[in-house]
């Protein structure tokens, strides 16, 4: 019903305004055609004042309803998150001001100088020493920009600390799953080949690697674990098409593509309890987008991130299991087998080549 | 009439023009309603077809930005009207995901590919270059019309698309793989994409042969006079915006063939170690970002594509209407040049998080921002043309001051993006969709609107209604501006692009409702807005004020000189010689003076 009534007003607005433009059209050759031009350049070249104050106030009350919904400057929850905020803080400023000058400038003039009989153009077809100047000083500003968006560039996609933590994520339609690579530090070699959703190997870890045996495996749903301020470098796959892991509490953001493992580090540098504090939010969660179209689920590929202290990550982990124990419960040490699951067991063994 | 002995060089096409104006006549009057409307080879009715050709596509694409906006705008309202028309795609009233993903790809690719490129390029190369340099018509009208055919069988292939039971393609308009070469990992991953394949192609072969024609014609068909350096500023954004279509539709077409092999041959280009759908497949050794660089190779230089020819246009709309030369000529050649070349040098940009080189990454955000400097001098000339104007406010004049206003915000954002520091947090967020729609598509779209408004009367020699032109011009302006520059601020919250619902799913991104609800009420009107424009157009070709004088903007070039209906070929008599540049306007105390008049003894020597 509302859907008729809207295509109804639609449409009594469109034939309201086509009789208006077409009478206006006769109205103006009654009046004598040079005289209506004249008054419809002073109405527009007015409005186009207008835009410009309306304009420019417009930007303002968006900002003062807007502002506060976007992620501050300056309140990001990385090493990293800081140098893009710093940058984007730099960047802001200089086009703001690019900005309000060039408008300025434009719909100043357009509506100075609107035709008039008193006025004749003025023939100015160049000036060397103008047009160098506007060429110079962008370039040096860009340099500006330049220099400093390189300098952090190489910060934060140089090496990784020696003493990082090392976590894998890989992304499939529509979820995200979680290795860490265990007491040895090392995580196991992986085939895509190997790989087997439904018996207990969803990332193809190669059993025979013996860096693999204690390798935890965090499924779909549940969250990454991180400790704060100590480096982290992600390590980061897909199975089957490209996603992102998108961290934009950390402002960070690296493609997952399937046969060419990307990573990237950074330095975690609140918990989720400081963030829920600082945001005011008990819900607060550090969330992981996938910034890359995969597909009819994409806007709902979801992960979360816990920011924890070293001690409450030392207890989560220590309730963690590796996957090969619960591939092969056999194996694990002080396993005693139940004659009923034996053949069970038999059944999962055979699975990995 | 053969136009092929213009070919051989300048000093001959003047002593050919008398001998073709003869053969011409005799050429024409046998002309049937087929040749004269369909298959034509007069550049001016390719460049008609172009142009409504590409105004269809622009009401398909418009109207599914405005259905996907239904549903970004208003995720909990159910529309029962949809599944009315839409059937499964819109179960319950409600636009289902595989729906959306299909609306956004075709939306971009039609708006991207066969309004801003087609119908923009098209329109307009086909229609001015002969016009403005002085020529009869293209240097091969034949392979002129096989351009269009090609465009017209691209359109079909793409239309019939959407029909197919699986749907569209709806992998994005990029179209990466291994989405894209993937037959299970989605519906629009199925015969959809096939389709769209091939439409591309068929798209690519139209461009190339129309670019070919548009270099070969400035080139080498210019009147008796026509320097390179008196041609007007659209004749130099169109040779550059040829010359990048050549240069690099080829690279894409070369992608979408082996992305073709990759879906249906099982090659494995693009494709390595997948599991999907439950299954392992086969594929080892291929690169799933090679096709990026492919796809970017051309998808950058397509961004400057479509927005040269607004430039040109604008360049020239505003020195006609501000009766004032452009300021710094040679300087808008220059900085088109400098565009057209960096053009080539900053595909990666998009890729800075693909897993990029870093140190590679670092010379595309230093090619990326040098862009911005040809770019700067272009808006500093573009507003020191107005400054101490006269300036006239048609319809025209308001779209090309919108066209820089736009391009100057847009411009600006891509200061954040291209810069890879800033484009690892911003990189498809809202952020990156407010800019592109700014600076690409809505700033070309005001470039495009002046051009039909500015040549309306050469086309068809009657005018549009200027009322409705100035309510077109302000409802979209202040349409576009409350539409894209809010969004930004979802993009600097982090809210990611393509997310068709963020309720009670996402925790960050689920605070914009308000603002969702705005946008789309407004680019329901903004749509509304452009079907009235679509109107005005067709009903003034019938039923529009007349045109009566031949030079109805007082201005300088030649498409000016013709009869107010020109038949083909342009000039009854002789092919008029130009004997100074274009833009010649408020000089020595007189309001213009147009290309074709000597210049006096007593003249000033500046230019």
């Amino acid at each position: 019903m509302t859907t008729t009534f809207i295509i109804v007003i639609l449409l009594l607005g469109f034939l309201i305004t086509f009789q208006i433009a077409k009478a206006s059209e006769y109205v103006s050759v009654m009046r004598g055609e040079e005289k209506s031009r004249k008054q419809n350049n002073r109405i527009n070249a007015f409005l186009l004042l207008a835009f410009l104050v309306l304009g420019l106030i417009g930007v303002y009350y968006n900002n003062e309803r807007l502002g506060h919904k976007i992620l501050q400057f300056g309140s990001a929850a990385s090493n990293h998150g800081v140098d893009v905020d710093n940058m984007m803080y730099i960047t802001l400023i200089i086009t703001g001001i690019v900005f309000v000058i060039t408008q300025v400038a434009l719909f100043w003039f357009a509506y100075k100088y609107q035709e008039s009989d008193e006025r004749k153009a003025y023939y100015y077809p160049h000036n060397n020493k103008l047009e160098v100047i506007w060429t110079a000083i962008p370039a040096i500003v860009l340099t500006v920009m330049v220099g400093f968006g390189l300098f952090y560039w190489f910060r934060i996609t140089g090496e990784a600390p020696k003493d990082a933590m090392v976590v894998e994520i890989t992304g499939s339609q529509f979820k995200w799953e979680y290795r860490y690579p265990g007491k040895d530090k090392v995580l196991g070699k992986k085939f895509f080949k190997v790989i087997n959703e439904g018996a207990s190997n969803p990332l193809g870890q190669l059993w025979e690697d013996p860096a693999n045996h204690d390798d935890i495996y965090v499924p779909p749903g549940d969250a990454m674990h991180l400790v704060v301020n100590k480096p982290v470098k992600l390590v980061i796959n897909a199975k089957d098409v490209i996603h992102d892991v998108g961290l934009s509490h950390f402002r960070l953001k690296m493609d997952a593509v399937p046969g060419t493992p990307t990573t990237m580090w950074f330095t975690p540098t609140k918990t989720t309890a400081d963030m829920k504090r600082e945001l005011n939010d008990p819900e607060f969660v550090y969330e992981i987008s996938c910034d890359q179209l995969c597909g009819q689920g994409h806007f709902k590929m979801r992960g979360t991130i816990i920011v924890e202290s070293q001690e409450e990550y030392d207890l989560w982990m220590a309730k963690q299991k590796p996957k090969y124990y619960l591939a092969f419960p056999d194996r694990e040490p002080g396993y005693k087998a139940k004659a009923d699951t034996a053949s069970k067991i038999a059944a999962v063994t055979q699975q990995p080549k | 009439m053969s136009n092929d002995a213009n070919m051989h060089g300048h000093a001959e096409v003047i002593t050919h023009h008398d001998v073709h104006h003869d053969e011409h006549h005799v050429h024409h009057h046998k002309e049937t309603f087929i040749t004269k409307y369909i298959f034509s080879q007069d550049h001016k009715t390719i460049g008609k077809q172009f142009l409504i050709t590409g105004i269809v596509w622009a009401i398909i694409g418009g109207l599914f930005s405005v259905l996907f906006r239904l549903q970004l705008g208003f995720p909990e309202q159910t529309f029962p009207i949809l599944e009315t028309f839409f059937g499964k795609w819109a179960k319950g009233g409600v636009i289902q995901p595989e729906f959306y993903y299909a609306l956004v790809t075709i939306h971009g690719t039609v708006l991207v590919f066969f309004v801003l490129t087609a119908g923009l390029s098209g329109t307009f190369a086909n229609l001015l270059i002969p016009l403005q340099i002085g020529a009869r018509d293209m240097a091969s009208p034949f392979l002129n019309m096989l351009s269009y055919w090609f465009f017209f069988i691209a359109s079909v292939i793409m239309f019939s698309s959407l029909f197919v039971h699986t749907g569209p393609a709806s992998g994005g308009w990029t179209s990466y793989p291994p989405l894209s070469a993937l037959h299970k990992a989605g519906d629009g991953s199925k015969i959809g994409m096939d389709l769209w394949l091939f439409s591309m192609a068929m798209f690519i072969v139209s461009s190339l042969l129309g670019g070919l024609n548009y270099i070969v014609t400035i080139l080498n068909m210019r009147t008796k006079g026509m320097t390179m350096t008196r041609m007007p500023l659209t004749m130099w954004a169109i040779l550059f915006t040829a010359i990048l279509g050549v240069l690099s539709f080829p690279v894409l077409l070369s992608g979408a063939i082996l992305l073709l092999f990759d879906r249906n041959l099982g090659t494995s280009f693009y494709l390595s170690d997948i599991y999907v759908a439950g299954q392992i497949l086969p594929n080892e050794g291929g690169s799933a970002i090679l096709f990026q660089h492919l796809f970017w190779f051309l998808g950058h230089p397509e961004v400057y594509i479509i927005l040269l020819p607004a430039m040109g246009m604008v360049s020239e709309i505003l020195s006609v209407n501000s009766r004032k030369p452009i300021f710094g000529y040679m300087a808008m050649v220059g900085s088109l040049f400098a565009i057209a070349i960096l053009a080539f040098l900053v595909w990666a940009h998009h890729m800075f998080v693909t897993g990029l080189n870093p140190f590679l990454g670092a010379f595309f955000v230093l090619l990326t921002l040098l862009i911005a400097v040809p770019s700067a001098i272009k808006v500093f000339n573009w507003i020191t043309t107005l400054w101490r104007g006269n300036i006239r406010f048609t319809p025209a004049t308001l779209f090309a001051i919108g066209f820089v206003s736009l391009f100057i915000s847009g411009g600006l954002t891509g200061l954040f993006l291209g810069n890879s520091t800033i484009d690892i947090h911003l990189h498809d967020t809202k952020f990156v969709v407010a800019h592109f729609h700014i600076v690409m598509g809505v700033a070309s779209m005001f470039g495009m609107h002046a051009g039909i408004y500015h040549w309306f009367p050469k086309m068809f020699g009657r005018y549009l209604n200027n009322t409705l032109g100035y309510i077109h011009f302000w409802v979209t302006m202040i349409g576009a501006y409350l539409i894209f520059w809010p969004m930004h601020y979802e993009g600097l919250a982090g809210v990611p692009r393509r997310y068709l619902d963020v309720r009670d799913i996402w925790h960050s991104f689920d605070k914009f409702d308000s603002l969702n609800k705005m946008i789309t009420v407004v680019s329901i009107i903004v749509f509304a807005m452009q079907l009235m424009f679509v109107f005005n157009f067709f009903y003034s070709i019938f039923k529009g004020r007349r045109v009566r004088t031949q030079n109805p903007w007082g201005s300088n070039t030649l498409e000016w000189t013709t009869p107010i209906n020109p038949g083909h070929g342009n000039w009854p008599g002789e092919i008029p010689e130009v004997h100074r540049w274009a833009y010649d306007y408020g000089k020595d105390g007189r309001e213009f003076i147009p290309q074709t008049e000597p210049v006096g003894p007593n003249e000033s020597k500046d230019h």
